[in-house]
């Protein structure tokens, strides 16, 4: 079984008229443990509200999330649940709590009611995991945004959960601190087995998963590797969704008869494709 | 800029002020705030200025930050000082129109601008060497009796940690906001108080709002780390106490004690 | 074309005296003409947003001038406000900026403090709105009521609504998605064809700047390190990554495939220049149809 299941949800935040506006609307998914899961779509497609549905943030209005075989919907559980599956959200400044840097890393593993002396390891180690050790007696409002959200990475690393959800975590970002951000969960994913869902709407971040989910008016309109779903421009195009421009470009040169099979999606395989094509 | 006050800050560091028991640094200071204002002559008021600079000498941060908090505070001091100076009761030594020095106006002058920039150094001192996690554990420690009458205690001292991380990122929100009514054609700077007030309003309601975005979004984030309130909770840095805060106890009741035998056995000047 | 914005030495210091001492800006001389649309980038902390807001007067300069029209903007500091309702600024984020109850009194805001009623000011706010595609049914809500790329526009619109002959833009796209962003940046665009003024933006995203600016300023350690016409900019690729800015993909693709003898041009900057340009070198090897 699936590390995450999410079967037939729907969500709204209109209480009064449920059926109207569905923020979430009939999403099926299974995510395996040890996945790089990207998810992208608008604002408003209803991306994030899933991924708070992750963590028992929120509770489906039907169909249901099962995390690890727990059912989210299980008060009893929710705890268990947000110390498997951590959730770190966009802006970073309104995620650290304390005023220094370690000491809010702690903060999780302090709720969690962890002795002291492991309290300490946990954090160095997730502060040496986001290579932000250096700066473990920093105030965090000193940081740049880049820096500080791979603090709230840490914070979250320090519960030790199998999975973390990322919500938008590069959109407040310079492209500078975007790259620290992305190598940091490539790292985690890759060297720790760290299962990772980013929800995101640059296409240059999405690219790097083993898994891309288009979402668009709550519900999941396409799914695969990064090749199938960037394959399909025109569908992305019709949702004014970027397509890699190494994707646009070889996708219209097929348009006009060019015999390749393969969509590139990074600059290396555009150049690649092309050189043999002409020469 | 309103970012450039030192004070309320913390240095990191591992100096003899930085190891004391917060704790107890927090019972210290509440007694020096207390004796200060009971200090009645110059031997007893040089004790404790000796007494402040003892603990700034141990707490190994450069001058510099000290001086950084006092000139925030140097229009106050100047100006009650003035008052003083001025204010005096007895013979007059120096007289003009209204204003008049006299020797006890000069000794007024002297124990408030003492008085105040002692408070404000031993303040300083306690907030440069102690973090707000571990100030507002302390204070939440101290006042742990007072559950027994269900006082919100862990929850007192999670909001003031929480204020006080957010302390900086407002002020620098302020800024922004400012700026960019400024950039409007907002004027701040002239016209009488009524318009002045009103001038605030652009700047004092997206300061609230997004001080209350970021509540919410603080509240989520706080979740999701599984927080639960108070219970169960354990902390990374442990505090006990030591011979340190012994030996610290052992001077700041040396210093009361000697204030107390001056007010009893030398004359008052004030 | 005449000048429009002119720096003369211009320096700003940070903290002067103190050990934390730091030159954001660093003795820049520059010329903007008018009707010009300019491209600003470089990484954070290159001194961009210092120099930005030296241009409206936000920022006193520590050394040399900015001329506004040949007029030194800090010639009469007490009329420093008229410079502001000339050179627009939109900060980044600028939806933390609305405080008023309706959108329409929000964007009113400005023009009000500029001297403008009755018509006029009623004229300059529905022009604004139109400019930045806010729907006229949405002027009497509140704006703390409209959803996020609503408010970034209305924002936007409550500068515009000043009219001014320079407009200043600080990635007035950061945050929004795909879509918002695409449909704010041709909105900017058409601002600027049918105003005719002269616009700065501010931007991390290369592919966006390539497309519309007219010229870029690279900003490096408060230093303007090259200022030249787009193509020239982006056709020298090696040099922008040395100050820490890429560019965009097809750019690079386009500039590997030269570098490996294939005769297509420098500085491409659309997908659309690049197929225009691979298409007949394709139909010579009989690859298409």
């Amino acid at each position: 079984m699936s590390f995450i299941s999410i079967e037939n949800v729907s969500f709204s935040y209109d209480e009064e008229n449920p059926a109207a506006s569905k923020a979430v609307d009939g999403v099926s998914m299974e995510i395996e443990a040890g996945e790089f899961v990207a998810v992208i779509g608008h604002n408003g497609c209803g991306k994030s509200t899933l991924a708070k549905h992750l963590n028992a943030m929120l509770l489906p209005d039907s169909g249901r999330v099962v995390v690890d075989g727990d059912d989210t919907a299980e008060e009893e559980k929710t705890f268990d649940i947000r110390e498997k599956v951590g959730l770190v959200l966009q802006n970073p400044d309104n995620q650290l709590v304390a005023s220094i840097v370690e000491e809010d890393v702690a903060f999780g593993p302090e709720n969690l009611g962890v002795p002291p002396e492991e309290i300490r390891q946990r954090v160095d180690e997730a502060l040496k995991a986001v290579d932000m050790y250096d700066y473990r007696e920093h105030a965090p409002y000193k940081l740049s945004g880049g820096q500080k959200q791979r603090v709230a990475i840490a914070g979250i690393l320090a519960i030790r959960p199998q999975c973390i959800v990322l919500d938008e975590p590069t959109a407040m970002l310079d492209p500078s601190g975007r790259e620290e951000v992305i190598s940091t969960l490539l790292k985690l994913n890759r060297e720790r087995k760290m299962t990772v869902v980013l929800i995101t709407h640059y296409m240059d971040e999405a690219v790097l998963a083993d898994r891309v989910v288009v979402m668009d008016s709550g519900k999941v309109l396409t799914q695969g590797t990064p090749e199938e779903v960037f394959a399909q421009v025109e569908l992305l195009k019709k949702h004014r969704l970027d397509v890699p421009q190494s994707a646009e470009l070889i996708y219209r040169l097929r348009g006009c008869g060019l015999q390749i099979d393969k969509i590139p999606l990074t600059q290396d395989d555009c150049v690649a494709l092309l050189e043999e094509a002409i020469k | 800029m309103v970012r450039d006050v030192s004070f309320g800050q913390y240095f990191p560091g591992k100096s003899p002020m930085h190891r004391l028991d917060p704790r107890g640094k927090l019972i210290m200071f509440i007694a020096f705030i207390v004796i200060i204002f009971c200090t009645f002559n110059y031997v007893s008021l040089g004790i404790t200025a000796a007494f402040t600079v003892l603990f700034l000498v141990l707490s190994q941060i450069s001058p510099k930050f000290y001086f950084k908090s006092l000139k925030v505070i140097i229009f106050i001091v100047i100006f009650t000082s003035l008052l003083n100076l001025f204010y005096g009761s007895g013979e007059p030594l120096w007289q003009w129109g209204i204003l008049r020095i006299t020797v006890n106006g000069i000794n007024r002058a002297v124990f408030v601008t003492v008085r105040i920039v002692c408070l404000i150094l031993a303040g300083s001192c306690l907030t440069f060497t102690t973090s707000p996690t571990e100030l507002t554990d302390a204070i939440e420690r101290l006042m742990k009796p007072l559950k027994v009458i269900r006082f919100p205690v862990h929850e007192i001292a999670m909001m003031m940690s929480l204020a006080l991380r957010f302390v900086p990122t407002l002020l620098e929100e302020t800024d922004k906001i400012m700026a960019a009514q400024k950039a409007r054609g907002a004027d701040m700077e002239s016209g009488n108080l009524f318009k002045r007030v009103k001038a605030l309003i652009p700047i004092l309601i997206p300061l609230f709002v997004s001080a209350f975005r970021r509540a919410y979004d603080v509240a989520t984030a706080m979740e999701c780390r599984c927080y639960r309130g108070g219970a169960g909770r354990t902390r990374m840095k442990q505090i006990h106490l030591s011979a340190r805060d012994v030996a610290a106890f052992i001077v700041t009741a040396l210093t009361i004690g000697g204030v107390i035998v001056c007010n009893i056995f030398l004359k008052r000047v004030l | 074309m005449s000048c429009v914005l002119e720096l003369k030495n211009l320096s700003f210091v940070y903290g002067k005296g103190t050990p934390f001492e730091k030159k954001a800006v660093d003795n820049v001389s520059l010329k903007i003409e008018k009707g010009e649309f300019i491209g600003v980038i470089g990484h954070t902390g290159s001194g961009k947003s210092t120099l930005m807001q030296m241009l409206n007067g936000l920022i006193r300069p520590s050394s040399g001038q900015v001329l506004l029209d040949g007029n030194d903007i800090w010639a009469q500091p007490k009329k420093i406000r008229d410079v502001r309702f000339r050179v627009g600024m939109v900060f980044q984020y600028p939806e933390y900026q609305l405080f008023e109850e309706t959108v329409y009194k929000d964007i009113s805001f400005g023009p009000q403090n500029q001297g403008k009623e009755g018509e006029a000011l009623d004229k300059a706010v529905r022009d604004a709105a139109d400019f930045t595609g806010l729907k006229p049914s949405l002027l009497e809500k509140s704006p703390f009521d409209l959803s996020g790329g609503e408010k970034r526009r209305a924002a936007i619109a409550g500068v515009i609504a000043m009219d001014p002959e320079v407009l200043v833009l600080d990635e007035p796209t950061a945050g929004l998605d795909p879509m918002g962003r695409e449909v704010l940046l041709s909105q900017i665009v058409r601002y600027h064809k049918e105003r005719q003024n002269t616009v700065l933006l501010v931007t991390h995203t290369m592919e966006d700047i390539a497309r519309v600016a007219d010229r870029i300023i690279v900003m490096n350690k408060g230093r303007p390190e090259m200022f030249a016409p787009t193509k020239e900019i982006f056709s020298r690729g090696d040099e922008l990554e040395a100050f820490g800015l890429r560019v965009p993909q097809i750019t690079a693709i386009m500039r590997q495939l030269r570098d490996k003898g294939i005769d297509v041009p420098e500085g491409v900057l659309s997908v659309d220049e690049a197929f225009a340009a691979l298409v007949p070198l394709l139909q010579k090897e009989g690859k298409l149809w």
